[in-house]
């Protein structure tokens, strides 16, 4: 199955509630450059996670990813660190919002997460609307058209960009 | 015609779209876009748009707060281009550091009124409910291309209703009420929920209060918070300069549908409080009676209002805590330069009269309020 909306590779898992203080620490909002901010990923959680979250490609976690605030930076971050996409049980909202509109592939699907193995691998495919891990596969509802334009174009400000035939 | 949610009704109106359902996905066009001291970034990320031109600018509302006043020289540059931006574009609703927390700000201004759709930098903007409009927080990425197209994308939400009846005891605040609710429904129980506050409590409350309820909804995860808009809300708009006449007031239909409906006796509650780590960690208060506190912090937007802070010094009245502070350690590079105040805590005889302070603080927290500090 091959798809130009495809992205994996090796996984990073967490537990629930996991909140924007733990995934960026409020006192590195000044930045908004996504590797400056991939320095301070997790930091919370100590050296050796932040190494493995950037030998890493997708997180996964459990229930209420990316709770808390309202800061961007909690998906910024996460694409700096090299993250293609986030699958959790299910996220905040403003997260699964600032994901999308960043770029971030976010996948809801409680079974794939719970089916996830640390450093394991893990593919989604977000045309087809498909998790793929430990030789299972689990199926989600694909996007509505303007999320997967948003995605297709890195982010809500590229596609407006696209849209408007590039910088005005 | 089917009866409808507030949600329902505000998202109608604000993306002409009737007859909208749960799960759909418009496009909505708001009233207002809040942003923060964050503003710097969507004013970054228009000059790399190339774009110059806003679609309403007076939509558009600045709070220099989150990190106000300056603490490095970073943050005064990033006020110095909010400010220069406002001007060279004429945002009359621009707020400076000086001029307090956002939401609130907005809201004495007369800025947020019932059945507007309102988005902002901030994911408590659920509060704005607490005047009858549909207020959810969003990222700058969303502001920024709110100030250009004037819409972003919206999914109705399912609607649940809180009705809260009876009478609080002695020490007993809309906080409290809002904890135990966390505390019970959890961090996630309301996710990507409308909800709507009902119940004889609900209609007694101030707009103050109205205000801690609809903020802390979002520590449920609520998309958006409500209060029907009645005499107590008019009273408060008409001081903030948004005459009755003005208002165009939306309220859920009788019959409307509801994913369910959480009830709660207020007579039957008890002082609650947060616990470390998580939001929906919710004890009793005396639970955790004679725990030694190292740092009180009294703010926060969803109790550093006057009626909040007047509850606070009646209860540290006559307890005399010493000179505020913060201790000598600090964790992390940003906001050096406190100067007087920072580590007097920290300095010669660090225990000195604090474990007795601290047990008095926490039995006296709740005990010693009353109910008279409201407007």
């Amino acid at each position: 199955m091959s798809s130009a909306h495809r992205v994996g590779g090796k996984v990073i898992t967490f537990g629930e509630n996991v909140n924007t203080d733990v995934i960026i620490p409020g006192r590195y909002l000044v930045s908004i450059d996504p590797a400056e901010l991939a320095e301070h990923a997790f930091e919370p959680l100590g050296a050796e996670v932040q190494a493995r979250l950037r030998a890493s490609d997708i997180v996964v976690a459990g229930r209420n990813f990316g709770c808390g605030s309202a800061r961007e930076q909690a998906a910024t971050c996460l694409l700096g660190a090299g993250i293609k996409a986030v699958v959790a049980a299910s996220f905040s909202r403003v997260f699964f919002r600032n994901a999308i509109n960043t770029g971030l592939v976010a996948v809801e699907s409680p079974a794939a997460a719970e089916a996830a193995s640390d450093g394991g691998e893990m593919w989604v495919d977000y045309d087809q609307g498909v998790v793929e891990t430990g030789g299972q596969t689990f199926a989600f509802s694909p996007y509505p058209e303007v999320l997967r334009e948003i995605l297709a174009d890195g982010g809500l400000i590229p596609h407006l960009m696209a849209k408007s035939g590039g910088p005005r | 015609m089917t009866a409808k949610t507030f949600a329902q009704k505000a998202i109608e109106q604000a993306s002409g779209v009737p007859d909208l359902v749960p799960g759909q996905i418009v496009d909505a066009y708001p009233d207002l876009y809040m942003s923060h001291t964050a503003s710097w970034r969507c004013i970054r990320t228009l000059e790399k748009m190339g774009v110059d031109k806003l679609y309403d600018v007076d939509r558009v509302a600045m709070v220099m707060d989150h990190l106000s006043p300056a603490m490095t020289a970073k943050t005064a540059s990033d006020h110095s281009l909010c400010r220069s931006f406002a001007r060279r574009m004429g945002i009359k609703n621009f707020f400076d550091v000086n001029a307090g927390i956002a939401h609130i700000v907005l809201m004495e201004n007369g800025l947020i009124r019932p059945g507007q759709f309102v988005i902002g930098t901030d994911s408590h903007s659920t509060i704005y409910g607490a005047l009858g409009a549909f207020g959810t927080g969003v990222g700058f990425s969303e502001i920024t291309a709110a100030w250009v197209t004037g819409k972003l994308w919206v999914k109705v939400p399912e609607s649940v209703r809180i009705e809260i009846d009876g009478e609080l005891g002695s020490g007993i605040y809309a906080k409290d009420i809002m904890l135990k609710l966390i505390g019970d429904l959890g961090a996630d129980g309301l996710t990507y929920c409308s909800v709507e506050f009902t119940g004889s409590y609900v209609e007694s409350m101030s707009v103050s209060e109205r205000m801690t309820f609809c903020n802390l909804a979002m520590e449920m995860g609520a998309k958006n918070a409500f209060v029907a808009p009645d005499e107590i809300t008019f009273a408060y708009l008409d001081e903030a300069g948004a005459p009755r006449e003005e208002l165009k007031v939306l309220l859920p239909d009788e019959g409307a549908e509801y994913r369910s409906t959480v009830r709660l006796d207020g007579a039957t509650l008890s002082p609650q409080i947060a616990v470390p780590h998580t939001v929906d960690n919710v004890l009793p208060v005396g639970d955790v009676a004679g725990t030694k506190l190292d740092q009180v912090f009294i703010g926060s937007c969803a109790n550093a209002k006057y009626d909040d802070l007047v509850i606070a010094a009646d209860v540290l009245s006559g307890h005399n805590q010493g000179r505020p502070g913060r201790p000598a350690h600090r964790d992390s590079g940003v906001g050096e330069d406190h100067g007087a105040g920072v580590g007097e805590r920290g300095a010669g005889d660090p225990d000195r009269g604090r474990r007795d302070d601290h047990e008095s603080r926490v039995r006296g927290v709740r005990g010693q309020r009353r109910r008279d500090g409201g407007r």
